[in-house]
């Protein structure tokens, strides 16, 4: 062979070719390693995907690192309830905004709202505490546009029943918590069936028309803006919900000063001053960090001025300081998995072609995984790993990129003509220089294919990764949803959009190189 | 060299090779023809392993052929069948070296014997170095045909190897074949289903008909003393031409 370049090893077939990409891949994997031990000397704090608890969120950062004793990061915009409860529990977090009726309905399961000494005492096993109520509390409640409400006469919850038409549209978080719509559908005697939706969608679709009801929190700005009318809980069915912090019991002895900063905001955030800051975010467009640093140095809250154009357009959403961390935090979602999820896919896609038995049961198996829903699968792998972040967002991403790459694998073998596979047993080579030398390469193609269609979907499928805590674009994504902010949501999606052109265009490329020459159009 | 005992194939059912015991002369060119699905194909592909037979044993050089010892039987077998089977992901050069690298044969060795073979089939160091897309037919099959005397072989099997080429290229290739038949002096087992190339060729000429074999020997046996009248039908059905090369092969000898 006078041309060294020999493209039958072309394709993940010779260590030395293979190798460069396994050290790419363990590289990315260590550095992230790195990057979360080191968050581990630092203090924590996570927030909701709402405005009010990214505000909270900000404001015990903020607090925190002023206090100067240690390094303060925002775990922000973190799934849900649950998946809070795990982050704090496995020490992911040390500390986040909660209310008194979530802690004792939802984690424990209590049937009514005790004092925080009782609270504390049942959060004990958990090695749990909460403390330091801010001063307000958010309720639950439902909310009608005020002249829909007023055409059909209704201005209490127990109007509802006696107007079966009406569409409901309820958060996914209300829809299935235990003090959420079972419990005040019985409480009410409600006939609706009502629609799941995000809670950052819910007043446009209010707004507009498609829905009659949706469930506000007490504090939410946008019930001014919209013109909402909160309906009186008559029968005195939602309880208060003071907002407290909920940490790891260690926190006051492990971090004293830090404590005794956090402990100077009880009482500090009146009901008023609440919405006056989630308005702040909602309607003037203010990041949520100036708002908290704002009410920090005491500052007057921006009051939501009618007309105002918000401050922050999609340029300097785009543009801000943390676009950086965000594509490298996606950058490192997508390879890690991506990496992977070939080291995985396509020995089973071999296996696959070579086991007709085996052959059913994987691709059925990588297909089912396709179907189930991805925050199912995150709060399965959360509770699989007992942590929350990178390690179950890049799992989640492994297993959604495994079918493109089984399938094309195992096609790709299934598809070389019969009379090719042949001519190479016939040559007198083993089977697995026949893999390696001639029906790898003569797949090629189509396994390329796979991956490229796995690496594009991945990023499309990262952005999810941040309801856990993971970062990427996704974090833009959720906290524009969670707070309404459509150039916040574009900073997110488009430069997911443009990576995924990218890697497409660099696959392509990539195409010409790894495909052999005589395979090519 | 090579012996077929009592070997028979059925697919769901359906006999493609009945029992047949054959034997293959050393240093002789043995053509099996017959009409489509009479099995030829069949038996040269059990040969090579291909096709594991139902019945009977096949052995090469006195060895019988087992799951064992196939991949190093094949090495001394080389087997071209209709259109090539060139890999299309490697160049020419590539396909004809793909085993002697891959059994670690010295680099030295292998480019002298890729010159030695460029010379026997009268390619051009250029053609070894294009991919079997920008070759034509008959220079695959030229390609092929090297591929399979890579490791000097002292068995040649042939699939039909000239059926997928144009009347020209075919006549021409035919030429070269039997002058490298001649040089060489390898056993030979070639399947066709054309009376006149059999004729050209085949030292030994073995008729098979529905998985059986009807008639073997020269060609005058087969001419002149038909076994049954398919024989002389099967013969009948390939026209002869007043001019050119005969049944009994070189040029014009007798019409």
């Amino acid at each position: 062979m006078t041309s060294s370049f020999y493209p039958g090893r072309g394709w993940l077939s010779s260590a030395e070719r293979v190798a460069p990409r396994l050290r790419l891949g363990a590289g990315a994997l260590l550095a992230w390693l790195a990057v979360s031990c080191w968050a581990q000397g630092a203090l924590s704090v996570g927030s909701k995907r709402f405005t009010e608890s990214y505000v909270l969120g900000e404001v015990v950062t903020q607090t925190a690192a002023r206090a100067g004793e240690v390094r303060a990061v925002h775990q922000q915009g973190l799934g849900n309830t649950a998946i809070l409860f795990a982050a704090l529990k496995s020490g992911a977090i040390y500390v986040y905004p909660e209310y008194t009726g979530t802690i004792a309905f939802e984690l424990l399961g209590m049937k009514q709202v005790p004092g925080l000494a009782e609270l504390n005492h049942r959060l004990g096993e958990h090695g749990l505490a909460v403390d330091v109520p801010l001063g307000f509390a958010n309720s639950y409640a439902l909310a009608m546009v005020a002249t829909r409400a007023a055409e059909l006469g209704i201005v209490r919850v127990s109007d509802l029943a006696r107007h079966r038409q009406l569409r409901l549209g309820l958060s996914q978080e209300f829809l299935n918590r235990k003090d959420g719509w079972e419990a005040l559908k019985t409480a009410y005697a409600l006939p609706f069936v009502p629609r799941g939706l995000d809670h950052g969608l819910a007043y446009e679709a209010v707004a507009a028309g498609q829905l009659d009801v949706i469930d506000v929190y007490s504090t939410d700005a946008k019930i001014e803006r919209y013109q909402l009318l909160v309906l009186e809980d008559d029968r005195k069915f939602f309880p208060a919900y003071d907002a407290v912090l909920f940490y790891r019991r260690e926190v006051p002895d492990r971090f004293p000063a830090t404590w005794k900063a956090l402990q100077r905001l009880e009482g500090r955030i009146t009901a008023r001053r609440m919405i006056a800051m989630n308005a702040a975010v909602e309607l003037s467009g203010l990041p949520f960090q100036r708002v908290a640093a704002d009410f920090l140095s005491d500052a007057p809250a921006a009051v939501p001025r009618a007309g105002k154009t918000p401050e922050r357009t999609f340029i300097t959403a785009l543009m801000s300081p943390d676009l950086l961390r965000l594509t490298g935090e996606h950058l490192v979602l997508v390879f890690v998995s991506l990496v992977l999820s070939i080291t995985v896919g396509i020995p089973l896609g071999i296996w696959a072609q070579r086991a007709p038995r085996a052959q059913a049961m994987i691709l059925g198996a990588v297909g089912v995984l396709q179907t189930v829903p991805a925050l199912a699968l995150l709060a399965f792998l959360i509770a699989a790993f007992d942590r929350i972040g990178t390690l179950p967002a890049i799992a989640a991403l492994f297993l959604y990129g495994l079918l493109p790459i089984v399938r094309n694998t195992y096609s790709g073998l299934a598809d070389i003509s019969p009379s090719l596979k042949e001519a190479s047993q016939a040559l007198g080579l083993p089977p697995p220089a026949r893999l390696r030398l001639v029906e790898l390469p003569l797949a090629a193609r189509a396994i390329l294919a796979g991956v490229k269609t796995s690496a594009v979907i991945n990023v499309g499928t990262a952005t999810i990764a941040a309801f856990i805590g993971a970062g990427g674009y996704g974090e833009r994504i959720v906290a524009g949803l969670a707070v309404n902010d459509h150039a916040m949501l574009l900073a997110g999606a488009v430069p997911a959009a443009v990576m995924a052109l990218a890697l497409q265009w660099a696959f392509d490329a990539l195409d010409r190189w790894l495909v052999p020459a005589g395979l090519r159009p | 060299m090579v012996v077929l005992d009592k070997v028979s194939k059925a697919y769901a059912g359906q006999a493609a090779v009945a029992p047949v015991s054959l034997e293959f002369a050393s240093k002789r060119v043995t053509v099996l023809i017959g009409p489509s699905g009479c099995g030829k194909s069949t038996l040269l592909r059990m040969i090579v392993g291909l096709v594991l037979p139902d019945t009977g044993r096949i052995l090469i050089d006195g060895e019988a052929l087992t799951a064992d010892n196939t991949l190093r039987l094949r090495h001394g077998i080389g087997y071209v069948i209709q259109e090539g089977g060139l890999f299309p992901h490697l160049t020419a050069e590539d396909n004809v070296a793909l085993l002697a690298r891959f059994l670690k044969r010295e680099s030295s060795w292998i480019s002298a014997r890729l010159g030695e073979l460029a010379d026997l089939t009268r390619l051009s160091s250029e053609h070894l170095k294009r991919y079997p897309r920008y070759l034509s037919g008959g220079q695959r099959q030229r390609v092929s045909i090297m591929r399979a005397l890579m490791l000097d072989p002292p068995l040649l099997l042939f699939d039909e190897p000239l059926g997928a080429l144009d009347p020209i290229t075919r006549y021409e290739l035919q030429e070269e074949l039997k002058r490298i038949f001649g040089a060489l002096g390898k056993t030979v087992v070639l399947v066709t289903h054309d009376m006149n190339e059999a004729g050209y060729f085949g030292d030994h000429i073995v008729l098979m008909r529905e998985g059986r074999v009807v008639q073997q020997g020269g060609i005058r046996d087969l001419l002149e003393r038909p076994a049954e009248p398919f024989v002389q039908q099967f013969i009948r059905a390939q026209r002869a031409f007043p001019a050119g090369r005969t049944l009994e092969g070189g040029p014009a000898a007798a019409a």
